[in-house]
């Protein structure tokens, strides 16, 4: 819901394209949405022709051989109306993004490079605060930005600024994160209250005024992952649930390690302001998208102490375990409701849409 | 959360599900008329909580769900109008129409917005004076009050480049559609509470009278629906057809008066053709004469409009309770999410969408 990923691609001279014409012959807002619509295009599209062993991990980055060491490798477009929302600013959260999807790849981020994107009459005094915000961002994660790009577009050919980063980072041998590894038994741990960043932007955009604000969580998840490390070598998967939410990312998980998940909706932490506005809006917390929260799998014997210490760190107060994972129903993610019954949560199909009544 | 947590509570939920329990002794089959309420009982599990003696069949009470194709296609029309400004609540944006939806309109440059409200639609109109805003009316007698006061507004605000593109609905006359047409099966009503809210529930009892059916206005949290259904199951067990109100920390019998006024202001009551279903008299909400110029169906000319519903879709047996989604032979294969063939399968709110997305484990 946050950002949307635009793109053009040229069929005209390859091989025939794989996402029936007949159903959509244009992109639409919901390819962009996090969902079922948006794998679709990534998998049968664009990693289906790309192929190559890298590229079919279809981590939140690339795993690189080097030299012995392993690098990772990762790139995030940013693209969020407004630019400037409560608790940050596009220029922290290109920074924070993709240092997080170096770091949910078990990697330390070490270099990123930054292109913008700038529509013409963007004034120079907001531009200038998100080159700071992007450098005191950079500071606090330990990254330099070393190379990038700027180009301009004509007035209503952008959206203020878009901003891609791209990042490498090196990964220590003994983390082995990865997404097909979650094991039967494995307890599911959430960071912490979730949905807030949507949520927050939901409500700029809406004018939605509560008693507090509700603030993006906007943050970098390497120090919080590097405290789970040194209590455990037996996190196996993790995640950052950013665009298509905490729901999304457990379906994928189910299905690239063919297993299933059970969680529980009441272990499942969500601050009760941004709970009164999703009501209000018509969302399910679980959609809704993060920028400063992970999901870890973590085996069962070192659930406890990795959830000891996440709590010993500020970004990681409010964990908790929200589930585990079974043999039965592989690819499917089973929760126990409020009321004591049970259903699936399923991945949705494009862009949570606000109900009607 | 306060006042809603309280409706969400498994002691709650549990305590009315052995209250069902120890009272049914036949077989019973009740219709939930909201989509509201559909959604909540299959997104919450509340059919396991149940005896296999009762049987839920989801009603026509999804205002995404039972708009027609031809007024579908009339608002792709006008929406890839230039100089147009569409805008819809969010989930009318994915039904698909004959040939593609507004979703799409949009991704080939029409202005197609999300509203929250039609008063913002209002807004938007003022906003830019030299083009027409279009504000795609549909829904409920919840509704229905809202976009009377936004047709309101414009007059009282002198805005002239409004207009709404109406096909609002009824709930009682679709009540007596389903149960004069003698198939139906439905034995007993959970009355959609937040259109009780607007109305009243004055309406019913002469249904219930008539047709020695158990109506029961019922809230739209789990806790809210299982006592509904402990109402009519208690109700049937007994013999008895009345009309109860299990809702009543936001429903009166008379319903909110000022709202009802406002809705008679602006519109009147025409027959109206259900998607799925066909027409049924005097069963929607029209603009008033004295309020034409804010119909978009006056204001723009598209043409004759030849409508293709997809010979696969069952959504009006589905909506009359007559055939439950995973009895449809597109279910989950040709119609699906990602491609609806009908429209039940887009709203969160519609039966095919809602036992798609939460009920995959027990087909």
């Amino acid at each position: 819901m946050s950002e949307k990923k635009n793109g053009t691609f040229d069929f005209s001279n390859g091989p025939a394209c794989p996402i029936p014409i007949a159903n959509y012959p244009a992109v639409t807002m919901a390819h962009g949405g996090g969902g079922k619509l948006t794998h679709q295009l990534i998998q049968s599209m664009i990693a289906a022709h790309f192929d190559n062993p890298a590229l079919t991990q279809l981590h939140d980055g690339a795993i690189l051989p080097s030299n012995g060491e392993k690098l990772a490798f990762s790139t995030d477009s940013y693209v969020i109306n407004p630019v400037f929302f409560p608790g940050s600013n596009i220029g922290e959260l290109s920074v924070y993004g993709t240092v997080n999807d170096l770091t949910m790849c078990g990697a330390k981020a070490k270099y990123l490079s930054t292109s913008f994107i700038i529509e013409e009459g963007l004034p120079m005094e907001e531009l200038w605060r998100i080159v700071q915000a992007m450098k005191a961002a950079a500071d606090r994660c330990g990254v330099q930005i070393v190379t990038g790009d700027t180009k301009v577009v004509d007035r209503g050919k952008g959206d203020k600024i878009f901003i891609n980063t791209a990042g490498i980072g090196t990964i220590e041998a003994d983390r082995n994160i990865d997404p097909t590894k979650a094991d039967v038994g494995d307890k599911i741990i959430v960071s912490g209250e979730i949905a807030q960043h949507g949520i927050a932007i939901m409500s700029v955009r809406q004018g939605l005024e509560f008693e507090t604000t509700i603030e993006s969580d906007c943050a970098p998840l390497n120090g919080l992952v590097d405290a789970m490390f040194e209590v455990s070598k037996n996190i196996h998967v993790l995640r950052d649930p950013t665009r298509g939410g905490v729901a999304s990312v457990l379906n994928e998980i189910a299905e690239s390690s063919k297993c299933g998940i059970r969680i529980a909706e009441e272990k499942i932490p969500v601050a009760e302001d941004v709970r009164g506005a999703c009501e209000i809006l018509g969302f399910d917390p679980l959609y809704v998208a993060n920028e400063g929260k992970l999901i870890a799998f973590v085996s069962a014997d070192d659930a406890e102490k990795v959830l000891a210490a996440m709590h010993q760190h500020p970004l990681g107060e409010k964990a908790s375990i929200i589930g585990e994972v079974v043999a039965d129903h592989p690819g499917v993610v089973v929760m126990k409701t409020s009321i004591g019954s049970s259903r699936v949560v399923d991945m949705l199909s494009g862009e949570q849409l606000p109900r009607i009544c | 959360m306060r006042y809603v947590d309280e409706y969400r509570s498994e002691a709650a939920a549990r305590a009315f599900s052995e209250k069902i329990h120890a009272i049914t002794t036949k077989e019973w089959t009740l219709m939930e008329i909201c989509g509201g309420q559909t959604h909540t009982i299959v997104k919450t599990g509340i059919e396991e909580l149940l005896p296999s003696k009762i049987t839920l069949v989801h009603g026509p009470g999804c205002p995404v769900c039972v708009t027609p194709l031809a007024i579908i296609d009339k608002a792709i029309a006008i929406a890839s109008m230039p100089g147009v400004i569409f805008t819809s609540f969010g989930d009318m944006l994915r039904v698909p129409g004959s040939s593609k939806d507004l979703l799409s309109v949009k991704a080939n440059g029409g202005d197609v917005r999300i509203v929250y409200s039609p008063l913002d639609a209002v807004m938007i109109a003022k906003q830019n004076p030299e083009k027409k805003v279009v504000f795609f009316a549909v829904g409920f007698e919840t509704t229905a009050p809202a976009n009377a006061m936004a047709v309101a507004q414009a007059e009282k605000m002198n805005v002239t480049n409004f207009s709404i593109l109406s096909s609002h609905v009824l709930v009682p006359p679709a009540m007596e559609a389903l149960l004069s047409s003698g198939v139906s099966k439905v034995q007993g009503f959970l009355a959609a509470g937040h259109v009780c809210t607007i109305m009243g529930y004055e309406e019913y009892f002469p249904i219930a009278e008539k047709y020695n059916i158990p109506i029961v206005v019922t809230g739209f949290e789990p806790v809210d629906i299982l006592q509904g259904i402990y109402m009519a199951v208690k109700q049937l067990e007994e013999g008895r057809h009345e009309v109860e109100n299990q809702y009543s920390r936001s429903v009166s019998r008379a319903g909110n008066v000022p709202a009802q006024t406002v809705i008679n202001k602006i519109f009147s009551v025409v027959d109206r053709t259900w998607r799925g279903i066909g027409e049924i008299p005097m069963s929607g909400l029209g603009l008033r004469e004295e309020y034409r110029k804010y119909d978009a169906e006056t204001i723009f000319d598209v043409g004759n409009i030849s409508v293709k519903e997809s010979p696969l879709c069952i959504s009006g047996e589905i909506m009359q309770g007559l055939k439950r989604p995973h009895e449809c032979t597109a279910f989950g294969k040709e119609c699906n999410p990602e491609h609806p063939i009908g429209a039940p399968m887009v709203s969160s709110e519609g039966a095919c969408a809602a036992y798609f997305h939460y009920g995959k484990l027990k087909k």
